[in-house]
């Protein structure tokens, strides 16, 4: 736990992405097996302890301390595994865990379990060992690795190029014991082309305006860019059929309406999305929100099941099945046009509601597909447009240059800031959640709630408005003045609207952030809620 | 006969009727008791200062001609009578020449603390507590997760890293006065006589110290030239100089800071440093528990810093306390 715990804290230090690879080389060369590989597993977050929730350690440090002190300490400090971690009074020295006794002891372990053995782990650690502890049970390390930068790492260290490593990533379950003997040159390369497991997705790159001009559209296909989520599934006769999420988080038991019997056979990229009960095709593709019913959930009712029917819209072929269903090809070495050619065929073999084909755009110049992408406004669950070389084959990650994504512009709208509430991590005793509403009569309706978007410099411009005006505190809240006449307007760019019972005005915005802070406004110019009104219809 | 009738609060600062003068006042008073030289605490334009010898000389060398009209230095335990009060001077232990305030008057004893730390520190007179009624306290650490790591432990976490990456400028940021001459002293202790580069602010301190017999070794200006002339070696500035332009000669450096606040992992990101070293010069939250409990005080008045917390803890022990809003002093910020 020691060395782990060392790694976790220079990676929060070390603000340059080469300085966290070397730091990670370092440490896949100091430690064995399984050690290296559950690092590697909590620090991409493929790791799962879920026994352990922020309310377990409340619970566990208000037995040991006063819990009025901890409440203010855990308002200075803004994070739980942090205040708790530095509050610990340790008790009876003991011998402190390695990481693999901890993680495999909690694998096993039920709620009240942990509860018990915690305790005996804090007191046997120092200070940082708590710290890292506590990140890793809650699951929340955010030391800025990503799981890019570990397959990076891992292919600096082995000298296996990362394209190979992704391969086969997601074939294993950490501590990943196959996939360190093949990269320590113990094994031949493991497979995971037969397994019903996850494979890392091809990404698209944001386009620029300048980008166009150097890209030919006769090379190019064209698709909308649906709003719903990303996934991937696999199905095998005799084997059965999963659904995964984009980042690889198993999906399916949310979703037996899509696996039970399968859509088809082999291995399928595509956005789910929600159909209006009772109509098919594309035309009965429904918005965002009424998706977002169906989402984060552990299982689903038959009258959910029944009330916001699924589908997926399919984008792309990666493993095409022979007619037994049992045999695969993987596809993805071959050139998009020709695995479009193989989905168009399984799509319409299958002849099934539950599988839509996302069409191609016809065009001939970026002029017209740019027409084309304004008008899509008027379809509430098309978001922009998909750029695919025809040539292109199926990379895990965002090679280069292949795929691009061309968004329509984000909505913009001037709200006024109402209350503000202390940040984390990073921005801990800074406030940095702004909360902010739009008129409505004489009325400000608060409609969402961001907290990125800006500067360092603007956030200490904020902080400072906020420690300046506030009129009102409610615990870590602060009430900030939010008069006609005096106040603060910032522009808020959204993606959408959604109808939505917690906020008093009706509506949420989606993906909110602040564009800009406009000092040069009063808040009685700020937007009507009509205005957002408006966009939800 | 009662406490707030020997101390009050004003806006200028707090204020002592019978002996009619102020302590760290904020606007230029009359007459001021000044605990130590860090600036939200000693501003310029008294007309007469009552300090420490070398507290007069910092405020002489940081504000100039018009520090004050006129100084009148104490020793450490030396008496004075100001009005109806005994003035006493005592070390804080913060900082080089800072005092804490003793008043005495009708048998009534109020000890005014300025900031104060309990840790040993090579560079100032270590702090003594003193029995009272009532003590006004600092609170700048005052809540239970700080609890600072001996300074050897900082010390030597920089010398490892140094010794790590010798090839890299390790460039410290910690405060002109105080800290900055405290870090270098503290690596002279561990026997390290290599030269240290100090930023042109805290040079000058640097010199003060020296003349009243503070060793701080070989210290060189950080100039351009310096990095040129001299193997990559530890160089000390100011916080703010440290993601200013000045630092970019030292090239790919090893940021540090060292300060109390680097104990919080998101105090320390915010001021984006590779290497945080927990040094303050302010007592933690177990001394200043120790240090309420030395005073035999039974009135603990608390002014700056985490004051709910500290106030929460004096009545679970059945102290008397209250917050003694003095705004002004830097709390959050300074160290």
């Amino acid at each position: 736990m020691k060395n782990f715990a060392g790694l976790l804290e220079k990676l929060l230090y070390q603000p340059a992405r080469n300085g966290k690879l070397a730091l990670l080389v370092d440490y896949l060369n100091g430690t064995p097996d399984p050690d290296r590989g559950y690092a590697l597993a909590a620090l991409c977050g493929d790791l799962v302890l879920d026994e352990v929730k922020p309310g377990l350690l409340r619970g566990l440090i208000e037995e040991r301390a006063d819990p009025i002190l901890f409440r203010l300490s855990y308002d200075f400090v803004g994070d739980l595994s942090e205040t708790i971690a530095l509050m610990w009074e340790p008790g009876e020295p003991a011998e402190a865990p390695e990481l693999a006794q901890v993680v495999e002891a909690m694998r096993a372990m039920s709620k009240a379990e942990a509860r018990r053995r915690l305790p005996h782990w804090l007191d046997a650690l120092d200070g940082t060992g708590r710290w890292a502890l506590l990140k890793l049970v809650t699951g929340a390390l955010r030391v800025g690795v990503s799981t890019g930068l570990a397959k990076q790492a891992l292919s600096q260290w082995s000298g296996v190029a990362q394209t190979e490593i992704e391969e086969v990533w997601h074939g294993f379950a950490p501590p990943y014991l196959p996939l360190f003997a093949w990269l320590s040159g113990a094994a031949a390369r493991p497979s995971a082309n037969d397994a019903l497991c996850f494979h890392s997705p091809m990404l698209a790159h944001p386009i620029d305006d300048t980008d166009f001009e150097k890209l030919d559209p006769t090379e190019f296909a064209a698709e909308w860019k649906w709003d719903g989520i990303r996934v991937q599934t696999k199905a095998r006769a005799g084997a059965g059929a999963r659904l995964f999420s984009r980042s690889g988080d198993e999906i399916s038991n949310a979703f037996p309406d899509l696996l039970d019997p399968p859509l088809l056979m082999g291995g399928l990229d595509g956005e789910l999305v929600a159909l209006e009960p009772g109509k098919s095709g594309l035309e009965a593709v429904a918005s965002f929100s009424t998706l977002q019913q169906r989402l984060n959930r552990k299982t689903v009712s038959a009258a959910m099941l029944k009330r916001i029917p699924v589908a997926i819209i399919a984008y792309d072929l990666l493993f095409a099945a022979d007619a037994s269903g049992e045999n695969w090809t993987d596809v993805r070495p071959l050139k998009f046009q020709e695995r479009r050619r193989l989905l168009e065929d399984a799509v319409a073999k299958a002849r099934d509601p539950r599988l839509l084909l996302s069409p191609l755009l016809d065009f001939e110049s970026w002029d017209s597909l740019a027409a084309q992408r304004a008008s899509s406004a008027a379809h509430p669950s098309v978001e922009g447009v998909m750029l695919k070389r025809k040539a292109s084959a199926y990379v895990a990650g965002r090679p280069k240059g292949e795929w691009f994504k061309w968004k329509r512009d984000a909505h913009l709208l001037d709200c006024v800031v109402m209350y503000a509430q202390r940040g984390h991590g990073k921005r801990a005793s800074l406030y940095s959640d702004y909360t902010f509403g739009l008129w409505s009569g004489e009325a400000l309706l608060p409609v969402g709630k961001a907290y990125f978007g800006f500067t360092d410099a603007e956030l200490a411009q904020l902080d400072r408005f906020v420690r300046q005006n506030t009129v009102q505190k409610f615990g870590p809240v602060r009430e900030v003045v939010h008069a006609p006449d005096d106040g603060l307007v910032l522009e808020i760019a959204f993606e959408g609207v959604q109808v939505s019972a917690r906020h008093k005005s009706g509506y949420a915005m989606r993906f909110p952030r602040i564009n800009r802070i406009r000092r040069d406004k009063r808040p009685a110019e700020a937007d009507q809620l009509e205005a957002l009104a408006k966009l939800a219809r | 006969m009662r406490p707030q009738d020997l101390a009050v609060l004003r806006p200028e600062g707090l204020f002592c009727p019978p002996g009619d003068f102020f302590i760290d006042p904020l606007r230029p008073a009359a007459r001021a008791v000044i605990t130590h030289g860090h600036s939200d605490h000693a501003r310029a334009g008294h007309d007469e200062v009552i300090c420490t010898e070398p507290t007069a000389a910092i405020m002489q060398a940081r504000l100039g001609e018009g520090a004050a009209g006129r100084f009148h230095a104490l020793r450490y335990g030396e008496k004075i009578r100001i009005g109806e009060v005994e003035v006493t001077l005592a070390p804080a232990g913060h900082v080089l020449g800072s005092a804490q305030v003793l008043l005495e008057w009708r048998g009534l004893r109020i000890v005014f603390s300025g900031d104060y730390k309990r840790d040993p520190d090579p560079t100032c007179a270590a702090f003594e507590p003193i029995r009272c009624h009532v003590f006004i306290t600092e609170a700048t650490f005052g809540l239970p997760v700080f609890r600072h790591p001996p300074p050897g432990d900082e010390v030597d976490k920089l010398r490892l890293s140094m010794a790590r990456a010798p090839e890299r400028w390790h460039v410290i940021g910690a405060y002109a006065l105080g800290k900055a001459q405290r870090l270098v002293a503290e690596m002279r202790a561990t026997g390290d006589e290599r030269a240290v580069l100090m930023h042109g602010a805290a040079m000058k301190i640097c010199e003060l110290y020296k003349n009243f017999g503070v060793k701080l070794g070989a210290l060189e200006p950080a100039s351009a030239e310096s990095t040129k002339s001299s193997a990559p070696g530890l160089v000390i500035c100011p916080p703010s100089a440290l993601q200013d332009r000045w630092s970019q000669k030292f090239g790919d450096a090893v940021r540090g800071m060292a300060s109390g606040w680097m104990q919080i992992k998101g105090r320390a990101r915010q001021r984006n440093v590779e290497l945080p070293l927990i040094l303050s010069d302010h007592a933690d939250w177990p001394d200043l528990q120790q240090t309420i409990l030395d005073t035999g005080a039974e009135d603990i008045w608390i002014t700056h810093g985490q004051e709910d917390a500290l106030m929460r803890w004096c009545e679970t022990r059945g102290l008397c306390a209250r917050p003694l809003n003095l705004h002004g002093y830097e709390g959050e910020e300074a160290e």
